[in-house]
């Protein structure tokens, strides 16, 4: 499955001019500041507007072109809204029934029950909207979205209006949807965060325009990009658990560029894990340094640098292929004589299991 | 106590408050909702036709219907060519009176509702398969309802309210277009105080008891919205 987007839209003082060609697998997300056409653009994906000129088509199947435009109901997508929007008149589960009611019975791949566990909602499903909190009310719409068994899933920032307590409650619910549900995932977001646990695949948006497309490893860690040089730049690297210490309560990662080591998880062994190393959590040396209490050592070669201010640099490093961010001063950078293709060690102070 | 005729007068003005509420419902229903959806630059040039009866004197609007529908009126003329008794002082030409002049007091609050709806559970509605038509009966019309009994308290009580246009085009036929204020206005110029004080008190009485279900209703209603 594939995706491809035209758009042109001009509305006085807003301006989309996108041309896209995206995966149909994993978790696309669309990142931009506020203002930049990410929810113009879903919505415009979803038919929930109609743009003359626009053209759609997802996997191999002509959604709009020309005179052709076919309306938001058949389309077999489903839509998670900034907020959660549930039907006031009826229940929890009446809520979950209405799209599900409407889908041809041969068409049904996720079953209620999976829809309803998924989320978490056993317990809600006698209750009216205006009784659930915040957080429960999100986690019914999105169980409601799933319930269509949707061919494409669009979230427009649906954590965007929620404190950061619930965003860490729904989160994992959001992240286990792409391991649990071989759907597409189309993600709106502002925040690089939130992205880095979820997305594949990233587009930068940026006033109605497309600044870069590209696995989200790629994006992150590119030098030409924003995303590189804000503070909090990091870079994502997949591994999978190759291992776990039980006396030092450990557990091992390995991933193409070496063995990452973080404290003990739960993970089963050979389970892939998403892990995030800050770029200023990063040091780098010539010599591989033994007598430290830095665990996570390993070879790298320099693959480009981008001065950030006067006083640092931003390193950009592969590791057995796999992209790194460094942060250090440019000092440093002078004194290690740093230039691309040279072979350095890097250090990494601390990493963030993102699964 | 009430004669025959005053509960004659009753049964009419019951029977044209029911059937204009109900032919108003039919008619209101799809101009309300489309009054709420439309970006039509010329909209409010509708919404001053439709909320003319509330400024306008009825005694202007009854003469109006008085001449359109009239043995020489446009409609009355059109009406005898088809070999049709003209509508002037019939129950039919009391309904189309009633149906204009109670309008706006049935489509205003139906609009407001489908407003208050808004677009959102519509748009949701559509990306759970609901096609225009489903998500106008299972999503509109449930979530407007407070609308719904609003619009119909209000059409219903302001038809049986009605006097000047009666006067002009329904006349006074007992059992036919004698409605309640016109029995009353009867009553009080023959000097049949106590008949005038039995008729106005169930006339009162009505009114109040329908408003108090709105109020009380709308209350209740409210707090289901979110």
């Amino acid at each position: 499955m594939k995706i491809e987007a035209r758009f042109r839209i001009n509305r006085g003082d807003f301006r989309l001019d996108v041309d896209l060609n995206l995966p149909g697998q994993g978790v696309t997300a669309i990142l931009g500041p506020s203002g930049s056409g990410k929810t113009t653009l879903l919505r415009a994906i979803a038919g929930l507007e109609h743009y003359p000129g626009g053209k759609l088509k997802v996997g191999g199947l002509c959604w709009q072109e020309g005179k052709n435009f076919v309306p938001p109901h058949q389309r077999p997508l489903a839509y998670v809204f900034q907020e959660a929007s549930l039907f006031a008149h009826l229940n929890v589960h009446r809520n979950l029934e209405y799209g599900l009611k409407r889908v041809p019975k041969a068409d049904h791949k996720v079953s209620l029950a999976q829809a309803i566990s998924l989320l978490g909602i056993e317990h809600l499903l006698e209750r009216k909207p205006e009784t659930l909190s915040g957080g429960e009310r999100q986690r019914v719409a999105i169980a409601r979205a799933l319930a269509v068994s949707p061919q494409l899933l669009m979230m427009d920032e649906p954590l965007a209006s929620l404190d950061i307590k619930l965003k860490q409650e729904i989160l994992p619910y959001i992240e286990m949807l792409h391991q649990k549900l071989d759907i597409p995932v189309i993600y709106v977001s502002h925040s690089p965060d939130e992205v880095a646990r979820l997305a594949d695949y990233l587009v930068l948006l940026e006033a109605g325009r497309v600044v870069a497309t590209g696995p989200i490893h790629e994006i992150l860690t590119r030098l030409d990009l924003p995303l590189a040089s804000d503070s909090e730049a990091a870079a994502i690297v997949e591994a999978f658990v190759s291992g776990h210490d039980e006396t030092y309560h450990l557990t091992h990662l390995d991933f193409a560029g070496g063995q990452i080591t973080v404290t003990r998880n739960t993970l089963p062994l050979g389970s892939p894990a998403r892990l995030r190393l800050g770029a200023r959590d990063v040091s780098l040396t010539l010599e591989h340094q033994s007598r430290t209490s830095i665990l996570n050592i390993f070879r790298a070669t320099v693959d480009g640098i981008t001065e950030q201010g006067n006083a640092q640099v931003i390193v950009r490093l592969l590791a057995g292929g796999v992209p790194i961010l460094s942060r250090i001063t440019r000092k440093s950078a002078d004194e290690l004589g740093l230039k691309m293709g040279k072979p350095v060690f890097a250090q990494v102070k601390s990493v963030a299991l993102l699964t | 106590m009430l004669t025959e005729a005053d509960l004659s007068a009753i049964v009419v003005t019951l029977k044209l408050a029911t059937l204009t509420t109900l032919i108003l419902l039919l008619l209101g229903t799809p101009l309300a909702w489309w009054m709420s959806r439309t970006r039509w630059r010329f909209k409010f040039l509708l919404e001053a036709v439709i909320a003319l009866p509330l400024v306008l004197p009825p005694t202007v609007l009854g003469f109006y219907l008085l001449v359109a529908l009239g043995p020489k009126g446009p409609v009355g003329a059109l009406m005898e060519t088809l070999g049709a008794r003209p509508l002037a002082f019939t129950f039919t030409g009391l309904v189309i009176g009633s149906v204009i002049y109670s309008m706006p007091f049935v489509v205003q609050p139906l609009q407001d509702a489908f407003t208050a709806v808004g677009r959102r559970p519509l748009e949701v509605a559509a990306t759970l398969r609901a096609s225009p038509l489903d998500r106008f009966f299972t999503i509109a019309i449930p979530l407007a309802l407070p609308g719904f009994f609003t619009a119909s308290v209000l059409g219903f009580a302001h038809t049986i309210g009605e006097f000047g246009v009666v006067l002009m085009i329904g006349g006074n036929i007992p059992g036919e277009t004698q409605v309640l204020s016109i029995a009353i206005y009867d009553h009080v110029e023959a000097m049949e105080y106590a008949h005038a004080h039995w008729l106005s008190g169930v006339l009162l009485l009505l009114s109040f008891f329908m408003l108090l279900a709105v109020y009380a209703l709308n209350h209740r209603f409210r707090v289901l919205r979110p």
